[in-house]
């Protein structure tokens, strides 16, 4: 899998090629200002970019701008944001096309490696990764209310949670430790209650759900 | 000194005279009543210091008169054009009664909200009425013409003109004519006479430049504290935070070492801790970089910032933003941290469950008013957020208005001069 990363920091940049390496992942060019992202974007055509939200020459939000402006020319371009914060209003630009593959982390994910990979992987295939933290505080915002989820039981929060994370049921069953089985049934309850439409594909699904948690703002 | 009046050619359109009557109008009903309350409440509160109660009355009613004076200031900026700076000397924020009390009565600017109070109930009340009044008195004028005059006593005065019968009530209706060709030339006059009146006696006339010195000095205090403050606090943070724990992190790495071979179990064990560490510490310095300088503003500016807060808040909250460029990086900051201060204020006292932000830039004025549906009754009292924000916009010459009546809405507008 051919990635293009973008980072400004050398010893950010240089991890992060390190560790993507040990994982198979082919760096098609590790590059570290905006123009030269667009340009590597634009020319190198890769399955995946891993984008820093902050980049030379002007230290504002030049990738994330390299990031949309190339899904605007290659609808569905897989892109993994990285950012030092996690923004709401952000998340929302990058999810306003609906066309997925779009992933927006807090750079500490890179910590574990593991978890890290199999959201780029997942990225790259067309899925969602949100970082746990715009999840959260689209919940905390809603727990207030005498709306769901606060008629969700723990378990389901939980599961609402990962799921608009973006995870599959197979890796929701995986992470709390119950058979994929019991995860298909936590959902249907979770989209009756919510009064969504159910939908097996997990993109759909991100979607459906943040829009919920969204709603009424 | 930005003593510069908006261009009033092209003022007297239709539109522009009817405008300017209701201002008046509505200034006149307002000034009238509020500096009357206003200056029989000082007088009563000055002339109780020398038994006691006046020293805890005063600051209270004499803040009360900033405000009014305030929101004139900043309806004269709106409606006239007519800048007039505030010039009052800043307090310390925890002094006692007695030199909060002393500290107001020395500064000169007080004795001109003092001596501004009666002008502005009388001459004040009729540059401010007379619009209304030029617009609506050739109605009556209009009417007695068309036969008003049959059913009022005989004879009825119209201005000077005696009305006896229909020749008399044409007079009148003549008269009326004159006088709406009057008001199209002075309504907007009238309006401006009464700003300019306002400045001239509020704002600070002579010696202007020294007392400009002066609320510098005080001011740049002011923000050189306060940086220091911020500073102290910061180290602080640091120290406890992020640095402590990156110290643990070290600490547990020299002890996975030396257990590698020895007890790779425990190892395993103290590598999560150390990770679960540094992610606590990135956290701490992410919260504290917040604080600092948010990144979204340093990122998008203060539009996107301000959206970006209103996202986290537990209130639904809508923004509207019209600011064409960006402002320089400290009027950013200084209008962000305002906007938060007084956010963060209607979700906690106000009990609001819609706020409205709105930003926009005109006339070299940074103007950021933040609307809450709570319970209202907030004031810049000694203590209160709002006093901290007033303090800190004034090392940029800005001003905040607070309009909060009980029972709700209450608004809060801040302005920033900006190039």
């Amino acid at each position: 899998m051919r990635v293009v990363l973008a980072e400004d920091l050398f010893l950010l940049r240089d991890g992060l090629v390190r560790l993507l390496r040990a994982y198979d992942f082919e760096i098609a060019a590790a590059v570290e200002t905006g123009p030269e992202l667009a340009a590597a974007l634009a020319e190198l055509d890769p399955d995946v970019a891993v984008v820093d939200v902050r980049l030379p020459p002007t230290h504002t939000d030049e990738g994330l701008q390299c990031a949309l402006d190339a899904r605007r020319k290659r609808p569905g371009l897989p892109v993994l944001v990285l950012s030092q914060h996690v923004e709401q209003l952000y998340a929302r630009e990058l999810l306003a096309d609906g066309t997925g593959g779009v992933g927006y982390l807090l750079k500490d994910r890179v910590f574990d490696a593991e978890q890290f990979v199999d959201a780029v992987r997942r990225v790259a295939a067309g899925g969602t990764a949100m970082d746990p933290q715009v999840i959260q505080q689209l919940l905390a915002r809603r727990s207030g209310d005498d709306l769901p989820p606060a008629r969700l039981t723990p378990r389901e929060t939980e599961v609402l949670e990962l799921m608009a994370q973006g995870r599959s049921n197979a890796a929701i069953a995986g992470k709390l430790v119950v058979t994929e089985r019991a995860i298909a049934k936590h959902t249907a309850n979770i989209f009756a209650k919510l009064g969504l439409e159910v939908s097996d594909d997990d993109n759909r699904r991100v979607l459906a759900v943040l829009a919920y948690l969204d709603h009424g703002r | 000194m930005t003593t510069d009046t908006k261009n009033r050619t092209g003022r007297t359109t239709g539109r522009g005279i009817g405008l300017a009557a209701v201002r008046g109008l509505a200034l006149a009903l307002v000034s009238l009543p509020g500096a009357v309350l206003c200056f029989c409440l000082s007088l009563v509160s000055i002339a109780l210091i020398p038994i006691g109660v006046g020293i805890v009355t005063t600051p209270y009613v004499l803040t009360g008169v900033r405000a009014f004076t305030n929101a004139r200031r900043l309806l004269a900026a709106e409606w006239g054009g007519v800048r007039i700076p505030p010039a009052y000397r800043p307090l310390p924020e925890d002094a006692n009664p007695w030199a909060r009390t002393f500290g107001m009565l020395r500064d000169p600017a007080t004795w001109r909200d003092l001596m501004w109070l009666p002008v502005d109930m009388t001459a004040g009340f009729v540059t401010a009425l007379l619009p209304a009044v030029l617009l609506l008195y050739p109605l009556e004028g209009f009417a007695l013409a068309l036969g008003l005059w049959r059913v009022l006593p005989d004879p009825y005065w119209y201005g000077f003109v005696p009305v006896t019968g229909q020749a008399s009530a044409l007079g009148a209706g003549a008269l009326g004519l004159v006088l709406l060709f009057l008001a199209h030339f002075l309504t907007p006059r009238l309006l401006d006479v009464h700003f300019r009146l306002t400045r001239a006696v509020l704002g600070s006339g002579q010696g202007e430049l020294a007392e400009r010195v002066r609320v510098l000095t005080e001011t740049r205090r002011d923000a050189v504290d306060a940086s220091a403050a911020e500073l102290r606090r910061i180290e602080r943070d640091l120290h406890d935070g992020a640095q402590a724990r990156l110290v643990a992190v070290g600490m547990d790495l020299g002890t996975i070492e030396a257990l590698l071979d020895k007890d790779p179990a425990q190892a395993k064990e103290l590598i999560a801790q150390a990770r679960k560490s540094s992610v606590e510490a990135l956290t701490e310095l992410r919260e504290l970089v917040r604080g600092i300088h948010p990144p979204v503003l340093a990122e998008r500016g203060l539009g996107d910032a301000v959206r970006a807060l209103a996202l986290r808040l537990p209130v639904a909250t809508e923004v509207s933003v019209e600011l064409p460029g960006r402002a320089e990086p400290p009027v950013e900051s200084a209008a962000y941290f305002a906007v938060s201060e007084v956010l963060t204020n209607a979700v906690k006292h106000a009990g609001a469950d819609r706020i409205w932000v709105d930003l926009h830039r005109a006339d070299g004025m940074l103007r950021a008013t933040v609307t809450d549906n709570g319970k209202g009754g907030a004031v810049i009292g000694a203590g209160s957020g709002l006093a901290g924000v007033e303090r800190r916009l004034g090392t940029f010459d800005g001003v905040l208005a607070v309009s909060s009546p009980p029972g709700g809405p209450t608004m809060v507008t801040m302005e920033i001069p900006c190039a």
